[in-house]
């Protein structure tokens, strides 16, 4: 079938093609591709419908990707590069261009698949087994040259210990510019990356552009984005790109990677987070914290203050310097809501806030607040839920 | 063993506040500091000097101020201070920052080991480290919670999300410090009189260091800053009225009804 109607030029104001009357001035037809057709339409008396502005909708141009690092550690991708692949294919989609993902692995045991199941439309893979763990100068010049030869407009790193290593030696190597800890990515009308970021502590935001080089180098926070849901069924293209590097080429040796055996503290992933802040007053009192997260099978959380004053472990924190959270539920237990606290965990879905001062700024971002003396008001909560 | 670090002054973050109405910072009467990450560097490098032998020298790119950090670097025991200091830096990205600071040490020359911290608190983007250690093509270690010397050669402990890692680098080379490396003293009597009457800080110039001058400053910066804004607030919430035990029933029957939590 195509979709003809009859041109302006047509002497006729109605064309009988084998049976099929087409009438001037009727919108755009279907009309089965007869040789009646095919003549009227080289005569110039029909128009034919040009889908070629639909087609490159469809078909995305090859080149200038929106690419993604996947990162990877014990041959798992990290969770932060599905949260990135996601926000990726959302700016590919503006570009018209296609979503991309660079693995570096020893042996690829079906990363690559989750990589488009997660929104990769194409998969560049560097098999090694020198790239099995990260190693600054082995990723750095395998990434550098992929780069170099496929010129991506844009390239995300999560920013990881990993990522937040690998990107900015990359951006020099290549001279270009790099933002990190972005918590907005978008495209701008003329086709820029714009980079929102806290700067001063999450005082300030700035909006960031690298106007003339590429790629537009960004990194992000685990948490920062919002995973796409995955798709089982998507279908992308594996390339196999070289691994051009060797012992010989590097200064360092990661000579042991050791795991902490101390419990994984797990805010970005959790559904639920209880935190206490300096409202507190001293570190025995945290066990009501405690308390609380256990009942809600939630993670404990912190402000800077309490983890400055000893009460709890850094890796507890949640603000600016610490970690960035988006879960259902944030309880905010005598935190006055810095502006630094605030920056980690405005996303959460809904935030309840406990504390006695009543202009407290963290009322400013609860949904709920209460307050009141929290040595009271908590225990009553734990009472009450365990109803 | 001839060690150079690099710190910034910042401002203190905590104490910064915005204008509620015109949306911007607030910078007079904010207290500048040395980044917490980088004193933590010079209080490495210090320690080593002392085990080892050898000279620290200190080197911080901004305004004329930033010498008040440079004399507590010599205070703390710092052998030597330099302030890289001229417009033409002004305005300058992680990139261009990189350049200026990896020309200068260039122009230093002579060094085994280059002591940064992870971190500055202002832009928080741990960037310039890595940065610094491509332009001089040296081998980095960026979070490094323990850092022991041996024979031309360094063993650092890298602190990773869970766990770290232990890497070995050939000398020279560039390692950035987490706070977890080690404790800030105090400068001691005799540091703070010598850092305020003896010693000098020396000033250095774009010209002087050599550095190509497009790749410095504003305008040879790759990134530029477009807009800056104040975060939106959320929406007011609602503030629960009540006695403690009112409040928490409501609470509770709040999150039941939204399905946040199930029947316990």
């Amino acid at each position: 079938m195509v979709k003809v109607k009859v041109a302006m030029q047509c002497p006729e104001t109605q064309l009988n093609l084998g049976g099929i009357v087409l009438i001037r001035g009727n919108d755009f037809e279907d009309v089965p591709n007869m040789p009646e057709v095919q003549q009227a339409i080289d005569n110039g008396y029909l128009e034919v419908l040009k889908e070629e502005k639909n087609l490159e909708k469809k078909e995305k141009k090859e080149g200038e990707e929106v690419l993604v690092f996947a990162e990877q550690r014990h041959n798992k991708i990290s969770r932060v590069v599905f949260e990135l692949l996601g926000k990726a294919r959302e700016l590919a989609d503006k570009l018209n261009v296609k979503t991309a993902a660079i693995l570096l692995t020893d042996k690829d045991s079906g990363l690559s698949q989750d990589l488009i199941n997660y929104g990769a439309d194409k998969v560049y893979l560097a098999e090694s087994p020198i790239l099995k763990n990260y190693q600054t100068d082995f990723y750095t010049k395998v990434v550098s040259e992929h780069i170099r030869k496929t010129k991506p407009q844009v390239a995300i790193y999560g920013a990881t210990h990993i990522g937040r290593d690998l990107a900015p030696r990359i951006a020099q190597r290549i001279n270009t510019g790099l933002t990190a800890d972005c918590t907005g990515l978008d495209i701008t009308e003329d086709g820029l990356l714009l980079q929102t970021r806290p700067a001063f502590g999450g005082n300030l935001m700035a909006q960031i552009i690298c106007k003339k080089h590429r790629p537009q180098m960004s990194t992000a926070r685990p948490g920062v984005f919002k995973m796409r849901e995955k798709d089982g069924s998507r279908k992308g293209e594996i390339v196999k790109i070289a691994a051009n590097v060797s012992e010989k080429d590097s200064k360092l040796k990661v000579l042991e990677i050791i795991k902490e055996a101390k419990k994984k503290v797990n805010l970005e992933e959790a559904k639920i987070i209880v935190s206490g802040g300096r409202g507190l007053g001293e570190k025995k009192n945290f066990s009501l914290v405690e308390d609380l997260a256990r009942l809600l099978k939630a993670e404990v959380g912190a402000s800077r203050a309490a983890v400055d004053s000893g009460w709890i472990a850094k890796d507890h924190q949640v603000g600016q310097t610490g970690k960035t959270v988006r879960p259902k539920l944030y309880i905010a237990i005598g935190i006055s809501g810095a502006i630094q606290h605030k920056a980690g965990m405005q996303n959460s879905d809904m935030v309840i806030a406990i504390n006695k001062d009543s202009s407290a700024p963290i009322f400013e971002v609860a949904d709920y607040g209460i307050v009141g003396d929290l040595f009271k008001v908590v225990p009553e909560l734990i009472n009450e839920l365990k109803k | 063993m001839n060690i150079i670090v690099c710190i910034k002054q910042v401002p203190d973050t905590n104490e910064v506040k915005i204008d509620q109405k015109t949306g911007t910072l607030i910078r007079e009467g904010v207290p500048t500091i040395m980044n917490p990450d980088d004193k933590h560097a010079l209080i490495e490098a210090i320690k080593i000097k002392n085990k080892h032998k050898g000279k620290v020298t200190v080197i911080s790119m901004g305004p004329p101020q930033a010498e008040e950090a440079l004399r507590e670097s010599l205070a703390f025991g710092a052998d030597e201070a330099i302030l890289l200091c001229d417009r033409a830096f002004a305005g300058s990205d992680t990139w261009a920052t990189a350049n200026a600071i990896g020309a200068a040490i260039k122009h230093i020359g002579n060094y085994d080991l280059l002591l940064f911290g992870r971190q500055a608190i202002d832009g928080d983007t741990a960037q310039v480290g890595p940065q610094v250690a491509e332009f001089l093509s040296l081998p980095q270690i960026t979070y490094a919670q323990k850092i022991e010397l041996g024979e031309g050669k360094v063993k650092v402990e890298r602190q990773m999300e869970e766990g770290y890692e232990v890497i070995e680098a050939a000398l020279p080379c560039l390692i950035t410090c987490v706070s977890e490396i080690n404790e800030i003293g105090y400068p001691s009597l005799h540091g703070i009189k010598e850092a305020y009457r003896e010693k000098e800080v020396r000033v250095l110039s774009a010209e002087e260091i050599e550095v190509d001058k497009y790749k410095i400053g504003l305008l040879s910066s790759p990134t530029s800053v477009k807009k800056s804004f104040t975060p939106p607030a959320k929406g007011q919430g609602q503030i629960l009225k009540g006695s403690t035990k009112e409040v928490v029933e409501k609470l509770v029957s709040i999150l039941k009804e939204k399905e946040i939590i199930g029947a316990f």
